[in-house]
């Protein structure tokens, strides 16, 4: 229950002060004492051979301190890719190399091919346009379903062809799966795209390479949501540097969504390029350079089958995915189509039979990774789009079709290998419908009619995987990382707390809803716990924030070490009092032994820690300081009901969202305020997904969409108060705090509930055209409903 | 190279720059001003919106030598003489109207200018005035609300904690 | 950015003198002009800032009954300053790009660029006004010469716009997603000879004004003198946001709608 603090609190974040006086420390607000700036020279083909990069002319311009091409890189390792993917023949994916620069080959617009070196910006701009390069420029292929043709053209000459992998999930149930649509009463097929987006965090990327001669010692300043991680892989894989010959900072970062996760070029690049001019060298992207070599998100083409026997039971599901990979590997790129999309296609029903395949395609494109719930949205959509017009060819009521397949019982063994601990489907669509006001539909449609307007409504169901997760787990699909999360909490001898967590905050408020849970478990003002993250130097090493994992995993650690602090300190307290460890009690910030009225205060235990005069040294050491790392056992199962009701002009094809509604249950809510606003965010990015946001490229692979005049990012005016709902909580069983995360619901739960309303709407407006793609804009409604 | 001088949150500034410094990058570069963020090069973003001469403007769209003699505002000018928040700032603090504070600059100034020509505006002129402030966290809800609770304006009936 | 001189003329006269340097270019606000630059896509090799420029500056009535807008007058001051004038001009005007934008951008600067999707070359085409420049008076009809093409000569720069004041007007406009510059927009004048019809973000030649929809509205001025008429698309822009059927449709829907607006 919310009180004043803690955990259940909406605490103002404390991280706002910064943030709201301009006093906030993004990584572009640093400099470096003696710092050069690089400009990396891009490929404007898409496909072809570097036959010549002559800089000698460049090398000569003003202000350049040294030009680098792909042959200064050849002794340097490949960026890696941290996920192997096994086919349905039990082979290993194709991983091409992935260089630094490019070398022979260019493989996307944006690819680096030479990086200038200079005293400014401008300078090395200046260099870079006297560089020349020749390119023999081969056909591009950008088409997945073309590129794995026979005959297509190679992305990399030395794989058997563009195809990544061919993955069957689970190959064994295929049979069994292909005998059910033979049986089946009604099968509902449905054919679509999953449009490819751009994560656009405000803040574009920046890396800032320092190294000092003195130690060997070199530190990457950048915009990361996992500073180790960057560490790890740049370090043991690219660069050879040893881990304590290298520190990652990343300061206040400015929105992520995923693709501040994944280790990128330009910060090995800075890194090494540090050493070899011995001066800090700085990289600031251009939101256009973001476009072209920021990872990009989603990009599926699908084609879903739902099985159903004559009652209107799902019987079986089965599908075929085309997923892009772009022009090479980023880090976790091969897990996504796969391991975060395959095991959610159950959703929230009982389908005992499933099949998934997903066939992985390079082509000529930026490369694509996790965006904004990374595989799960893709899965929602396909499925939640596919039981909305199952119930439509039924002509059954789709919230009862839904409800009538709901998994019901917990936990839940899905078919696609994983198993939900805890959840109440029913729950959170009565709360759906409960703020939906459906008798009050038929009115405002009446009422957008006389407007001259359609009204549609369309519900979705969501179930994800978050809190990723159990490392044994992930290991063995092919992760090539662990997924726990580490703390260390220092009690300082006055009472106060530092809490040094491997997750990384880039907009979620860890520095507030951390420290109400620390200063919880130990009933003292949230003031008292600071929280230190993104400095590889500072904190034990974590796995960084993604897949609405930080307070499930990262704050599961900071539970286990706060734990071992209590632990500790009531052995002193019982020694201070005299008293038996057993007896004695933590609340409010005081220790007492239980029955009688002795106590002695928190600040008394922990100055006894460091002042150890009265202290019992032969049991206990000194000191106040544990560290836990938290591998959960499970991954954590958020789910919800969203409802969105739309307006469409008939006339413009032009949409219009009235009205979102999320009832989302996320288990226990530590900070609703934050959770909140959490949703709300998700529910901006999904609905931009569903109206609005479209990566395109041309046939030759130029991208189309490459700035905000094109690529339209949803704005204030677009957007409606959303009304949003997390009562239902069923807790998760497996992590100390009862938390699933929500930080992706929203971008996961909303896309389908928007197309499956517009498609309503066109209804209503005897248009019944079964399936619209994304983004919904004005002209595809209207081609639609003319067409 | 040009000296310019303006006013920068009511102190003397100035400082040498070439023809193409931009406004945001004099604030930033020579002045330490980091407030004022870029976002964007096509000029849609808002990150970077300073007053100058009391008006919004995108100061990454603004050369440096324009701002000759100017009474220039950024988001370090804002708190309340003592420090504190000033009622804008403490509104999106109240309503968590901003994330990852990136975008939260340029949507405070944009939000101070709104204040000033209409002291009440309705949910619709604020999200038509911030057309020109894109934020990639809150889905805007919370930013809306704040800024309607700036004004005075009684926001309980909306939606959420 | 390549670099570049900045000059800060005071008047007229001297703008037109630092224009005849070599490279030269006019700044009226920059707000198309900085991203070009920034994109590297010019580089001159002086800017002429005209936003020094008072006697360029300002909106006020002549004794012919006509607005007269300094062609460094911002969209924000035609806004506020021709509301009383023209409304259906300082609409216009209030919803060019964002206020940020507005607070910047020139109606000058915005005129001698044309921009296919710029919101001004329709009032200015529709209106039927008169583009004044330091050397000459053009009428609206032969200024605008197509995508990014205008009657200027080489440092020839607009200082004044002056608009006749129909008896009615308005301007519709449909917003292309991401930019917000127009995807289609019409801009429809009655005056008592005749009615103008410009529409801006539709044609591979800029702004033109829809001759036919004129003819149908001089006789009958409703919605429904445009029923039955369309424009050929074959001439259209056709892009990511719109096909040219597409854009040749909303042609006709922000023109009735303009029209009723207009009642």
């Amino acid at each position: 229950m919310p009180k004043d603090g803690g955990i259940g609190a909406s605490s103002k974040r404390r991280e706002d002060v910064r943030f709201l006086t301009g006093a906030g420390n993004y990584t572009d607000d640093m400099n470096m004492w003696g710092q050069a700036h690089v400009f990396f020279l891009r490929s404007d083909v898409a496909h072809g051979t570097l036959t010549n990069v002559d800089t000698s002319a460049a090398a000569e311009m003003p202000g350049v301190v040294q030009i680098f091409t792909g042959a200064d890189f050849e002794e340097v390792g490949s960026i890696p890719c941290g996920w192997q993917v096994t086919d349905k023949h039990g082979e290993p994916m194709q991983e091409p190399r992935h260089p630094v620069l490019a070398h022979g080959k260019v493989r996307h617009v944006g690819e680096p091919i030479a990086a200038v070196v200079a005293e400014t910006l401008e300078q090395a701009r200046d260099a870079a346009e006297a560089i020349s390069v020749d390119i023999d420029e081969l056909p591009a292929v950008v088409n997945m379903k073309e590129a794995v043709q026979d005959g297509a053209p190679k992305v990399h000459d030395d794989l058997t062809s563009n195809l990544c992998y061919d993955w069957g999930f689970v190959e064994e149930n295929k049979d069994a799966v292909n005998k059910a649509f033979d049986e089946a009463a009604h099968v509902t097929t449905l054919e679509l795209v999953n449009n490819r987006l751009v994560a656009n965090p405000m803040e574009p990327r920046v890396a800032i390479g320092d190294y000092s001669r003195a130690g060997d010692e070199h530190t990457l300043y950048t915009t990361s949501q996992n500073p180790h991680v960057i560490r790890l892989l740049m370090g043991a894989f690219v660069l050879g540097i040893p881990e304590h010959k290298l520190r990652v900072v990343s300061p206040d970062v400015g929105g992520g969504f995923g693709t501040k996760i994944f280790h990128y070029q330009e910060e090995a690049f800075c890194t090494f390029a540090a050493k070899a001019c011995n001066r800090p060298v700085k990289w600031t992207s251009s939101r256009t350079e973001a476009f072209m070599s920021d990872a990009h998100g989603r990009d599926h083409v699908t084609k879903i089958e739902l099985a159903l026997d004559a009652d209107n039971n799902f019987t079986a599901l089965r599908t075929d995915t085309y997923a892009n990979m772009g022009a090479y590997l980023s880090t976790f790129a091969p897990s996504v189509p796969t391991w975060l999309h395959g095991t959610l296609m159950a959703g929230n029903y009982k389908t005992p039979l499933i099949y998934v395949n997903v066939k992985a395609v390079f082509t000529n494109t930026v490369p694509v990774d996790a965006y904004r719930g990374a595989g799960r949205p893709e899965a929602s959509f396909q499925l939640e789009r596919l039981v909305d017009k199952a119930a439509h060819e039924l002509e059954v009521d789709p919230i009862a079709l839904r409800r009538q397949n709901f998994i019901t019982e917990f936990p839940y063994a899905t078919p696609v290998a994983v198993e939900y601990d805890t959840g109440d489907y029913n729950a959170t669509m009565d709360k759906l419908e409960e703020m939906a006001d459906l008798s009050g539909f038929d009115a405002r449609r009446k009422a957008s009619e006389a407007k001259g307007r359609l009204r549609g409504f369309g519900v979705n169901c969501y179930i994800e995987a978050c809190g990723i997760a159990p490392s044994n787990l992930v290991g063995q699909l092919g992760a090539r990382a662990g997924l726990y999360e580490s703390a260390t909490v220092r009690v300082n001898a006055t009472g106060g707390l530092v809490v040094m967590t491997g997750s990384h905050s880039h907009g979620q408020g860890h520095e507030t809803s951390f420290a109400q849970v620390v200063a919880d478990m130990i009933g003292i003002d949230e003031g008292m716990v600071e929280i230190v993250h993104g400095d590889t130097s500072k904190v034990p090493m974590g796995m960084g924030t993604y897949g609405s994992r930080s307070l499930a995993v990262g704050g599961s650690a900071m539970v286990r070490a706060t734990e071992k602090i209590i632990a500790k300190a009531k052995k002193i307290a019982a020694h201070l009092m005299e008293a038996s460890e057993a007896d004695i009690e933590l609340k409010d910030g005081a220790f007492s032994v239980a029955g009688t009225d002795k106590s002695v205060a928190w600040g008394d235990v922990t100055l006894a820690a460091y002042v150890p005069h009265n202290y019992p040294l032969e049991d206990v050491e000194p000191g106040l300081e544990e560290t836990a790392f938290y591998d959960p056992s499970n991954f954590t199962y958020p789910s919800g009901a969203y409802a969105c009701e739309v307006e469409l002009d008939p006339d413009t094809g032009e949409v219009k969202i009235e009205r979102f509604l999320a009832a989302d249950d996320f288990g226990n809510v530590v900070n609703p305020m934050i959770v909140t606003g959490q949703v709300h965010g998700g529910l901006a990015q999904g609905i931009g997904q569903a109206l609005l946001e479209n990566c395109a490229y041309d046939s030759d692979g130029q991208l189309l969409s490459g700035s905000y005049m094109d690529y339209a990012m949803p704005r204030a005016s677009d957007l409606p108060f959303y009304e949003v709902d997390h009562s239902c909580q069923t807790p998760c069983t497996h992590n100390p705090l009862g938390v699933k995360g929500c930080g992706e619901a929203g971008a996961i739960g909303s896309p389908p509930a928007v197309v499956n309303a517009v498609l309503d709407a066109m209804r209503s407006g005897g248009k019944d055209v079964g399936h619209i793609d994304m983004p919904v804009t004005p002209a595809r409604v209207w081609a639609a409903m003319n067409g | 190279m040009t000296q310019v001088k303006m006013t920068v949150n009511g102190k003397a500034a100035s400082g040498d720059v070439e023809g193409r410094t931009l406004l945001s990058q004099f604030l930033r570069d020579d002045l330490g001003l980091t407030g004022t963020h870029v976002g964007c090069d096509t000029s849609q973003c808002g990150a970077c919106v300073v007053h100058v001469n009391g008006e919004a403007v995108k100061s990454c769209t603004m050369l440096a030598v324009e701002a000759e003699g100017a009474e220039v505002a950024t988001i370090e000018g804002q708190a309340n003489a003592d420090g504190s928040l000033n009622a804008i700032q403490q509104a999106f603090q109240d309503h968590h109207g901003l994330q990852c504070g990136f975008c939260t600059p340029g949507m405070v100034m944009s939000a101070a200018a709104l204040l000033k020509e209409n002291p009440k505006p309705t949910e619709a002129d604020v999200r038509h005035y911030l057309d020109g402030n894109i934020c990639r966290c809150t889905g805007y809800h919370n930013i809306v609300k704040a800024i309607m609770a700036a004004s005075g304006q009684d926001v309980s009936a909306i939606a959420a904690e | 950015m390549y670099n570049f001189d900045v000059e800060r003329p005071q008047s007229i006269a001297d703008a037109v003198q630092a224009l005849s340097r070599e490279d030269a270019q006019p700044l009226s606000g920059g707000q198309t002009l900085i991203p070009t630059l920034k994109a590297r896509l010019a580089a001159p090799s002086v800017l002429v800032s005209l936003g020094d420029v008072d006697e360029m500056k300002g909106v006020c009535m002549s004794d012919g009954g006509q607005l007269c807008i300094g062609g460094a007058t911002t969209h924000a001051t035609v806004a506020a300053e021709a509301a009383a004038h023209y409304p259906a001009l300082a609409s216009l005007a209030a919803r060019i790009g964002d206020p940020a934008v507005r607070n910047r951008g020139t109606i000058g600067g915005s005129v001698a660029n044309n921009d296919p999707s710029a919101c001004y070359p329709a009032g200015v085409l529709g209106s039927g006004a008169t583009v004044v420049t330091n050397a000459r008076e053009i009428a609206a009809d032969d200024y605008f010469q197509g995508m990014f093409t205008t009657a200027l000569e080489e440092g020839e720069i607009v200082t004044e716009v002056k608009f006749p004041i129909p008896q009615a007007a308005h301007y519709e406009k449909f917003l292309q997603p991401a930019s917000r510059f127009p995807l289609v927009a019409a801009f429809v004048a009655r005056f008592s000879d005749g009615v103008r019809v410009a529409i801006t973000g539709a044609s591979n030649d800029g702004v033109f004004r829809w001759s036919e929809a004129e003819a149908a509205l001089a006789s009958n001025f409703s919605a429904s003198a445009l029923d039955g008429l369309s424009v050929d698309s074959t001439d259209m822009i056709s892009d990511l946001h719109g096909t040219a059927e597409y854009r040749a449709h909303l042609i006709g829907v922000m023109t009735k709608r303009a029209v009723a607006a207009i009642g």
